[in-house]
């Protein structure tokens, strides 16, 4: 027999990059969609770093002079936004949310402070409020108090993100990678043309999971390069850690994405199969916000979530920089959602 | 007489509610170097029995033997040395014709180059062409090009022309033809009377799952009793049974199908003048007359009753 001169494993992942990078909305929806929303987001939540709080003053009640005088000693506090009103206006402005608290001047020289004690903006307005007014009053017998904030990288909400993004990205792209490629392939019958050949089903399959793994590394590059040139967000791990999770992240999830896929006979059943397993873990997982916002009892549930396992895994890394020694859990979890289902898909997969 | 396929009994029912008995007992014998073809109508079976062939379905029961080789014992084998093409396989749109071929060129131990896979079927021009900006027709003859890049002793078409306009039938049977003059085997489907009239050297007739005839095409059509047919129609308002004409001189068979009348004749010298004088004596006017030879068309009318194709 002559010897092989075509190796059908790489053949077969360079049709997937091929397909893949030939096609402009999948390019857009795995590289340029996660940016957008990176963009979105961080910048979103870099605009307001504090809260400024709304106080209203009545000025029509006091004199003009001593109106004046609160509006002014307020207004030199950067955390205040003063508002003059008149008349009943206040009242419906502090009922809409509109102002956080409202300030009348008191006929014995003190203050009216009038707050809505359901909502936690005008009870911190009101602390605002009374601490600006009696740091002046009391200003000999109160402590120096020296005002301080943390606005060091990895600490924001950015550097929180990011890695978020990055476990979102990996769950996504197994899952469409691996799980809508093939179920779209067994749609057009190319499974059962590719079942006629003398293929080999592992070189196959192994090669849908090796052209996933290729997509991922500039999906991964452009999100870490654009996070540290835009918003400086940094790796405080080692970079060999950060490397082994991504791809073990992205192996874990494409073994999953094998199981959505392994029957699904229509594009619909496969994409409403991802919407179900990738759903909850948006919400759940820790993305935008961190799970542990959750109830306690929900606690053990979220935590064997995969998602939770990779954003975990890799915030520990690139905001703590912890080692992967100390990551075992979140290791094993993630290994078991990749083997189990991978094992599973290979007994129960239809390949017609 | 080497045999290329041997099935015995061959039986495929899909479980369900009621359960569908899509090939009833088939027996089917084909020879190495011969071009055979399943021919009948939508849903008579030859799908499914073309993909228990290949591989791809299980039989319920039956023996299947493919080039000496039964599939549970010796399926790899079995795939190197078979090309088949399926019924609508979309092959990826993003690949150029010779990236899928060379794809499907690299599944086989051995086989033609990728590029003389191309060339046989004359897609060199369209070497370079995402399979998305193909023709109907061009898509076909890329699925034929994976179907013999491995080098196959045995091909299997299934419909390789349905939907295709005259000329692109024309250049698929040219390429089928030159494909078996190496000596190798086809087995192909087709509901076309005229393609397998012109391509196989025989035919099995198979309706609702069952074998109803098999022969060359001409033993078929002589088995008709005759080789001619007159097909007439008469005025407005006149519809006697078709029997009124069995009788008639050489007359092997006669039949009613929407206002039209086909006698399968053995002479039509002889039969032509009896029915224009039977018609005057019984005061019928023609409206319209032609004669032909018989095809097997014909053939399947007279066994079933029905047409192969529903808008024929």
């Amino acid at each position: 027999m002559e010897p092989r001169r075509y190796i059908p494993l790489w053949e077969l992942t360079l049709a997937r990059l091929r397909e893949f990078y030939r096609e402009p909305a999948a390019v857009f929806w795995v590289y340029v969609f996660p940016l957008l929303l990176a963009v979105a987001l961080g910048f979103a939540f870099r605009e307001k770093p504090v809260a400024k709080i709304t106080v209203d003053v009545r000025e029509d009640v006091g004199s003009p002079a001593a109106v004046a005088a609160i509006k002014e000693k307020f207004g030199r506090d950067e955390r205040l936004v003063v508002n003059g009103v008149t008349g009943d206006e206040w009242v419906k402005r502090l009922r809409s949310g509109k102002t956080d608290l409202v300030v009348a001047l008191a006929p014995d020289g003190g203050f009216e402070l009038w707050d809505e004690p359901n909502r936690t903006e005008t009870v911190l307005a009101r602390h605002a409020v009374e601490s600006l007014l009696n740091k002046e009053a009391a200003q000999a017998a109160a402590p120096k108090l020296e005002e301080r904030h943390l606005e060091e990288t990895g600490n924001r909400y950015i550097d929180f993100l990011i890695p978020g993004l990055l476990g979102m990205n990996l769950m996504g792209g197994g899952l469409w990678g691996v799980g809508f490629v093939l179920a779209d392939m067994r749609v057009r019958k190319l499974l059962k043309r590719f079942l006629a050949t003398p293929m080999s089903r592992r070189d196959f399959l192994l090669s849908v999971m090796f052209s996933r793994m290729l997509f991922t590394i500039p999906e991964v590059l452009v999100l870490l390069l654009f996070g540290y040139l835009v918003f400086g967000v940094r790796n405080q791990g080692s970079l060999a850690a950060l490397v082994f999770l991504i791809v073990f992240g992205a192996a874990s999830f494409s073994g999953l994405g094998l199981l959505v896929a392994s029957r699904a006979k229509t594009i619909e059943t496969v994409s409403g199969l991802m919407n179900l397993v990738m759903l909850p873990m948006w919400l759940l997982s820790g993305v935008f916000f961190s799970s542990e916002r959750f109830p306690e009892v929900a606690q053990p549930f979220i935590k064997i979530l995969p998602l939770t396992a990779m954003n975990n895994a890799l915030r520990a890394v690139m905001l703590e920089g912890k080692s992967l020694a100390e990551l075992t859990f979140e290791l094993g979890v993630l290994a078991f959602w990749g083997l189990i289902p991978f094992v599973i898909a290979l007994k129960i997969f239809r390949w017609r | 007489m080497t045999l290329a396929i041997r099935c015995r009994d061959l039986r495929k029912t899909y479980p369900g509610r009621p359960a569908v008995e899509a090939v009833r007992g088939l027996d089917l014998e084909v020879t190495v170097g011969e071009c055979f073809g399943l021919l009948g109508p939508n849903g008579a079976g030859k799908t499914t029995t073309m993909e228990i062939l290949e591989g791809i379905l299980d039989a319920t029961a039956g023996e299947v033997e493919v080039l000496g080789l039964h599939w549970d014992r010796d399926g790899a084998a079995i795939r190197r040395r078979i090309g088949i093409s399926l019924q609508e396989t979309r092959l990826a749109d993003k690949l150029t014709v010779r990236e899928v071929v060379r794809l499907f060129r690299s599944f086989y131990p051995s086989g033609l180059e990728p590029a003389e896979a191309v060339a046989r079927v004359s897609l060199e021009e369209k070497a370079r062409a995402y399979v998305s900006k193909l023709s109907g027709g061009q898509r076909q003859r890329l699925a034929v090009a994976c179907a013999i890049v491995g080098d196959p002793e045995l091909l299997f078409l299934d419909e390789p022309t349905t939907g295709l306009d005259p000329q692109s039938r024309r250049q698929m049977w040219d390429i089928i033809n030159k494909f078996r003059e190496s000596g190798r085997t086809v087995l192909l489907t087709t509901h076309y009377m005229d393609e397998a009239e012109r391509l196989c050297d025989r035919v099995a007739v198979v309706d609702r799952g069952q074998l109803i005839a098999l022969g060359t095409p001409t033993e078929l059509i002589a088995r008709l009793g005759g080789q001619h047919v007159i097909d007439f129609s008469l005025a407005d308002g006149q519809a006697p049974p078709a029997d009124e004409f069995a009788g008639l001189p050489t007359v092997t068979a006669s039949r009613l199908d929407a206002g039209q009348y086909g006698l399968t004749v053995a002479e039509p010298h002889t039969a032509l003048p009896a029915l224009l004088r039977h018609l005057q004596q019984t005061g019928r006017e023609l409206a319209a007359l032609t004669t032909r030879h018989a095809t097997l068309e014909d053939v399947f009318v007279n066994l079933t009753g029905r047409h192969l194709r529903d808008d024929a």
